[in-house]
């Protein structure tokens, strides 16, 4: 058997996104020399991605025309894993306690690439700032996805990026914007910048106004870039709890514009509101967070002792709403107190996710959307067995094979999910730890749909550290498989991906 | 005027034969034999030739023509022959197409390919179909005057009220006029003691509002009621559009087709509509799918023989009133005398179209009624007409016998012309002729 994979190509773009790498860790060195903090960590990260990455475009080939399905699928499966790899370095360096362990660093690597949020620091007070900040950075670069890495790999890739890209299905109306990829890519870019540096402005001026006396520069800079991104590492160990009301508010807007298709911002900020008037991915996704939300907070007012009718309460329900459906994970207050059925709805709102073509994760609001569409028309067929009803999203038809992937997605999801929460338990009950089946099935959940926070042990105040190390490599690869939307990783797993 | 029509299909033979008494008609044939038909069938020339060829063209003499129609079987044929012509004369072209994507590109500038005006024929029955179902009874509809003067054409049903009553009792409205009466080849126009008979047809030009409310008088009494729900048989282009300005006039759509891949696309591009993938014939379907609670069926079917199938069909399982595409013109009479309510054939609608449009040379729009018994015309008086301040009373006299003046319209408002109504400069008016007095009628204003 012959490998049928010219893995040279996949070499030379993976090569390509270590070495722009190299340059993002310019930020935590600066921030090191800021606060006069080790620069080594760093350093030897950089070392590290420049000498990998030069090597890798040294023995990789370079040419678009030999990028197919199959080495998009290798370059996007390992560029995460490398990137991971990489990220862990000053963790391990630089890192104080626990975190310095590589298992510890590489789930915390992890989890920052891939915009999951769960973590394992417990000491934050004991870490570097430049530390911290380079895991708010890592997410941020993860917030994008594959598009922000992987810009200037599809300059030089033209044609061949067009399969780089389906293989990220989240942005799968982004090639619309302009004929030429890189341009699309560029915008989406600016876009993203511009949207990182309103919230730092936003975060400020709360500040200067009086209303966020709390929120130091520092702070600022370190949110807006977890929560545009909708990733929800914090610096502060109670995350945006340690904010005050405004802040918090001011969270919700830019989590929930953060998970909005960056396409339909583009036009909105263009001036032109039509396009998200039309999408109604964006009236199913925002009927999602104020249903979701006026839910909770009814829950929360039912049962005795859960907050009193008022702003506070219907700030607690809103921000956990927004936290979870976006998948960003910060929290203002320890929602594992609330009462089980408030839990369980934010149990099952981590299924949902933000709208497709943002920085969100999970299942995501089309897909459930066509599926409820799909569903609707499969009961009307059953009594008009004749009958021909295009699925239809925003006036126009979906194709009935996108349909079939939806589902099958979907199905997907839900099997890996109960897969990843059966070995925690398991694996749990192996070291004695005490692990409740909801605890096991948040837990799961959270790292495969890339939320962060989940139940119990894992609960939004609190980190995964106490899990067996095996429970941390499990859920490293739940992170990475679920952040690629399963099928790439899949795809790799078939004998016929290796054959001809 | 000398008219130079390429394609001598139904559509072309058509126009040939209404246009070669006045006018100096040749005819451009690929078909030898067309040719030789059409000598001794009409007083036309025939050349036989590739209609897009300019060796063709200039051997017809196109380069005097004041009119070229193409009329052939293909849009692509019209188009290029269109634009041939432009190249070589001055003359001002009409072509036929089916495609509705070539008339939306027309539409944009109104002299794209070269051509100067265009008809659609899947619109135009669609457009035709769509009119007539709108009125209960209705075999024939034309819009005057902007809209504002409607004609129409009933069949009087013998359980309708109107049946058996004078003209002058059936003359409930203020702003209608009865025009004719066409009982069996005759056309009568009516005075107030006339008879309406059942199976008479009946045209009258009237407000739009009045005619409907005609419409349902005249109706046999289970028509009367007013269309909600549409079910449409096949999925040709014309079945597409009648589903369509259905769809955009509120109406339910049902629409039947067989064909899954076209059943498929008439569902992305109809949304509010209800597609069917089955066959038209199948009994079983069409009553678990209470086809007959629909109060019309249209059949668009490629093939005559299925339409007038499905139309029975439906028609015995209860529709309230059924209408047909016919592809072959000596089966209009024959699907009608079956039990089809309307039969419509697209080529027809287009030959009418573009002589009517030949016609507007004289008269603002012209309708013609059974195809050639009877035109209804639209003036606008000028300064000198003779019909310019006068009542219609003195004009009449002046006037061949038989014309009926139908309405009136002035500075766009509706007048109902009685026969000391005044007659002024600028005035819209539409009037009756039988075929015989027709042309000299408008050539006299």
């Amino acid at each position: 058997m012959s490998l049928r994979v010219d893995w040279r190509v996949s070499a030379g773009i993976l090569g390509r996104v270590l070495r722009w790498l190299t340059l993002a860790l310019a930020v935590p060195v600066v921030a090191a020399l800021w606060y006069d903090e080790a620069l080594g960590p760093f350093l030897a990260a950089a070392a590290v991605s420049l000498a990998v990455g030069l090597s890798l475009e040294r023995i990789g080939r370079w040419d678009a025309e030999n990028v197919g399905p199959r080495e998009a699928y290798l370059a996007v499966s390992l560029v995460w894993l490398a990137i991971a790899l990489v990220g862990a370095v000053p963790f391990v360096l630089g890192g104080a306690g626990a975190i310095a362990r590589p298992e510890y660093a590489l789930f915390e690597s992890m989890s920052g690439i891939t915009t999951t949020g769960a973590t394992v620091v417990v000491d934050f007070g004991a870490q570097p700032r430049s530390l911290l900040l380079w895991r708010s950075l890592l997410q941020w670069l993860g917030g994008l996805g594959i598009l922000a890495l992987a810009t200037a790999v599809l300059a030089t890739l033209g044609v061949g990026g067009a399969q780089l890209m389906e293989t990220e299905s989240q942005l799968e109306d982004v090639n619309k914007l302009t004929p030429r990829l890189i341009d699309t890519a560029r915008i989406i870019w600016g876009l993203y910048v511009l949207l990182t540096v309103g919230t730092v402005g936003l975060l400020l001026a709360l500040r200067v106004s009086g209303l966020a006396p709390e929120m130091t520069p520092y702070d600022a800079v370190a949110h807006a870039f977890t929560s545009i991104s909708t990733s929800g590492f914090s610096p502060r160990p109670d995350s945006a709890g340690a904010f005050s009301p405004a802040v918090q508010w001011a969270f919700v807007l830019v989590m929930t514009v953060g998970a909005t298709n960056f396409v339909l911002l583009y036009h909105l900020l263009g001036g032109d509101r039509s396009r998200i008037r039309r999408s109604d991915e964006f009236r199913f996704y925002v009927a999602v967070l104020a249903g979701a939300s006026a839910l909770v907070f009814a829950l929360l007012l039912v049962t005795p002792g859960n907050g009193p009718l008022g702003e506070e309460t219907l700030r607690h329900s809103a921000f956990q709403v927004v936290s979870i459906v976006t998948t960003t994970g910060y929290a203002t207050l320890d929602y594992t107190v609330w009462p089980a059925s408030a839990k369980h709805v934010l149990f099952m709102l981590m299924f949902v996710g933000g709208m497709a073509g943002s920085t969100t994760c999970s299942v995501k609001a089309l897909r459930w959307l066509v599926i409820l569409r799909a569903f609707r028309r499969d009961l009307y067929t059953t009594v008009h067995p004749e009958a021909v009803r295009p699925v239809r999203l925003s006036g126009r038809p979906v194709d009935e094979e996108a349909v079939q992937d939806i589902y099958a997605y979907t199905l997907l999801v839900i099997v890996g999910f109960f897969l990843g929460a059966v070995l925690l338990v398991v694996d749990a009950a192996r070291v004695g730890l005490a692990l409740s089946e909801f605890e096991a099935l948040g837990a799961a959940a959270s790292t495969f749909l890339n939320i962060g926070p989940a139940f119990g042990l894992a609960g939004p105040f609190d980190s995964y550290a106490p899990f067996p190390r095996s429970s941390k490599l499990l859920m490293t690869v739940l992170m990475w498989v679920g952040r690629l939307e399963i099928v790439p990783v899949l795809v790799l797993l078939t004998p016929a991906y290796w054959r001809s | 005027m000398r008219v130079v029509i390429i394609g001598a299909g139904q559509v072309g033979e058509s126009i040939a034969a209404d246009l070669d008494e006045s006018n100096e008609v040749i005819v451009v044939e690929e078909d030898p034999e067309r040719c030789e038909e059409l000598t001794y069938g009409l007083d036309v020339l025939t050349i036989n030739g590739d209609g897009t060829s300019v060796d063709t063209l200039e051997e017809a003499g196109v380069a005097d023509a004041d009119m070229v129609i193409a009329s052939t079987d293909d849009d692509e044929t019209n188009i290029v022959a269109c634009s041939t012509v432009k190249a070589i004369s001055e003359a001002f072209t009409i072509a036929r197409v089916k495609k509705t994507e070539y008339l939306k590109t027309w539409r944009r500038s109104n002299t794209a390919f070269g051509i100067d005006f265009m008809v659609c024929t899947n619109l135009l029955t669609a457009q035709s179909i769509v009119r007539v179902v709108g009125l209960p009874g209705a075999l024939d509809v034309d819009p005057f005057a902007g809209g504002k003067v409607q004609m129409a054409e009933f069949e009087v049903a013998p359980d309708s009220d109107v049946a058996g009553q004078t003209v002058a009792e059936a003359d409930r409205f203020d702003s209608l006029t009865f025009a004719a009466l066409l009982r069996e080849d005759a056309v009568i126009i009516p005075t107030g003691e006339t008879v309406i008979e059942g199976e008479d047809r009946l045209v009258v030009i009237g407000s739009p509002g009045s005619v409907r409310e005609f419409a349902s008088t005249v109706a046999s009494i289970d028509e009367q009621d007013e269309v909600n729900e549409v079910v449409v048989v096949g999925g040709s282009e014309v079945g597409y559009h009648v589903a369509r300005l259905f769809e955009e006039r509120d109406v339910s759509v049902r629409y039947i087709e067989q064909d899954a891949d076209r059943a498929r696309e008439l569902a992305e591009d109809l949304p509010n509509a209800v597609v069917l993938q089955s066959d038209a014939t199948d009994v079983d379907f069409l009553e678990r799918e209470h086809i007959a609670d629909a109060d019309v069926l249209v059949s668009t079917l490629d093939s005559d023989e299925k339409n007038l199938l499905a139309c029975l069909l439906s028609k015995r399982l209860g529709v309230g009133r059924t209408v047909s595409i016919v592809d072959s013109d000596p089966y209009i009479d024959l699907f009608e005398t079956v039990g089809v309510d309307v039969a419509i054939s697209p080529r027809a609608v287009v030959a009418e179209e573009i002589t009517r449009f030949t016609r507007e040379g004289t008269a603002e729009n012209v309708a013609l009624i059974e195809s050639d018994k009877a035109e209804v015309i639209e003036i606008e008086v000028g300064e000198d007409s003779p019909l310019a301040g006068r009542t219609i009373l003195d004009s009449v006299a002046d006037l061949p016998e038989r014309v009926v003046f139908g309405a009136i319209t002035r500075n766009g408002a509706f007048v109902t012309p009685r026969g000391d109504t005044v007659i002024e400069a600028g005035d819209h008016v539409v009037a009756f002729a039988p075929a015989d007095v027709a042309e000299g009628l408008t050539a006299r204003l």
